[in-house]
């Protein structure tokens, strides 16, 4: 992929692509002042949403995850209704259905959204361009270990690996294992073990990343 | 029969895990797509339905917030929020702004 | 609101193997295939009307695990790893 986020993985001649990108980003700028001059939209609202955006980070998962390794009363509510328990960090989920996912010393899940695109986006922020490419969407839900080692996560064959494709109107944030080696660590430095890739489950916690 | 977008189980090579930043375009485009959406001017349901309409040769050669800039141009004649011609004439005029000042956005 | 469910969690069910025109939420990887019912996940409106801006009734959504093995011939993973995908009721009956 490009900086523009393409696969070229299809065949077509790409000399006139650059016409055609070209145009989108003219078009997409066209759409937006046409949009506030109609007061269909306005340039705050877009400004906001922007800055909302920007703001939203793994980070916020990442706050959920380490309380969840650390109190196990939070635990029991996050896996009962994890909208609720994302909200203890005052992170509203108005639209989305979230639900957490237990990784186990017997289960490690993974999340794609074959169709689309969908995310924890109020957990995670915007998706990583992998997570949307048409390579991750295509081959993890069919050979999801050899997808995992590409990712450098290997995982033994008495670990059941278990997809989730998000179809419908749920979306998963993984909680990953608590490494072994971090009974010293406060919840700052567990945090900071906790990053997007363990949250999708294509990577595992660990102490030195 | 498949639309493009429905690619579970297909061959494809290895993923490419380089990780980009959004441009500035493409997290306005996301941001533009929220707005609407949160107006009720275009469901989420509606998007998906537009992006999956274009066909593979579309689907493919678009990048993602291509493929959102292309849905967003087409549902917005489609209900009579904008005309084409205003779009085509907009775009002509941003041609021009940007070979002037190399510049998208206005002074 | 009464509500039907029609399927309890470890339903056997089959994905309706049809492939019509429009907005459908059920990848073609799991259509005709069997599955089991891990939950009842509540009630939706249904993406396929709404898709199209067309009035919708709500429908029951369920999760629905395959194993890998079943849906891939020539899988490579080990034969207890799973699949879930988030199911409409109308895509699905009994197996």
């Amino acid at each position: 992929m490009d900086s523009f986020g393409h696969d070229h993985s299809h065949d077509h001649p790409h000399q006139s692509d650059d016409k055609i990108h070209a145009y989108y980003q003219i078009l997409g700028q066209a759409l937006k002042e046409l949009l506030i001059e109609k007061g269909i939209v306005s340039a705050s609202e877009i400004q906001y949403a922007m800055e909302r955006r920007e703001a939203t980070t793994p980070a916020n998962g990442a706050k959920v995850v380490a309380r969840a390794w650390l109190d196990s009363e939070y635990r029991k509510r996050l896996f009962m209704d994890a909208n609720s328990a994302a909200a203890e960090f005052g992170i509203e989920l108005p639209t989305t259905h979230l639900v957490a996912l237990e990784n186990t010393p017997k289960i490690h899940n993974v999340v794609v959204c074959t169709l689309c695109s969908c995310y924890p986006r109020d957990l995670l922020g915007l998706p990583p361009a992998w997570y949307k490419s048409k390579a991750y969407r295509s081959r993890v839900v069919c050979e999801p270990r050899e997808v995992l080692k590409e990712f450098g996560t290997l995982l033994p064959d008495d670990v059941e690996v278990r997809v989730h494709d998000s179809t419908a109107d749920l979306r998963y944030l993984v909680v990953p294992m608590r490494p072994d080696d971090t009974d010293d660590l406060g919840e700052d430095a567990l945090r900071s073990l906790i990053t997007r890739d363990t949250m999708i489950g294509v990577a595992l916690a660990g102490r030195t990343i | 029969m498949r639309g493009p977008h429905d690619v579970g189980g297909l061959d494809s090579g290895p993923i490419d895990l380089a990780e980009y930043s959004l441009t500035f375009w493409e997290l306005q485009i996301d941001a533009i797509r929220a707005v609407i959406g949160s107006k009720g001017i275009v469901s989420t349901h509606e998007n998906r339905r537009t992006i999956e309409q274009f066909g593979h040769e579309i689907y493919d050669t678009l990048s993602y917030y291509e493929r959102w800039t292309a849905a967003l141009q087409r549902q917005m004649v489609d209900k009579g929020i904008l005309t084409q011609d205003e779009i085509d004439k907009k775009v002509a005029q941003l041609r021009i702004r940007f070979q002037e000042t190399g510049d998208l956005e206005g002074p | 609101m009464t509500v039907s469910v029609k399927f309890n969690p470890g339903d056997q069910v089959v994905v309706r193997g049809d492939y019509p025109i429009g907005h459908f939420r059920t990848p073609v990887y799991v259509r005709g295939h069997l599955g089991v019912v891990v939950r009842y996940l509540g009630h939706f409106e249904n993406p396929e009307p709404l898709a199209y801006c067309l009035q919708t009734d709500l429908l029951a959504l369920f999760k629905v695990r395959f194993r890998q093995v079943d849906l891939w011939h020539e899988y490579k993973g080990s034969t207890a790893d799973t699949i879930d995908l988030d199911l409409y009721e109308n895509w699905l009956e009994r197996g």
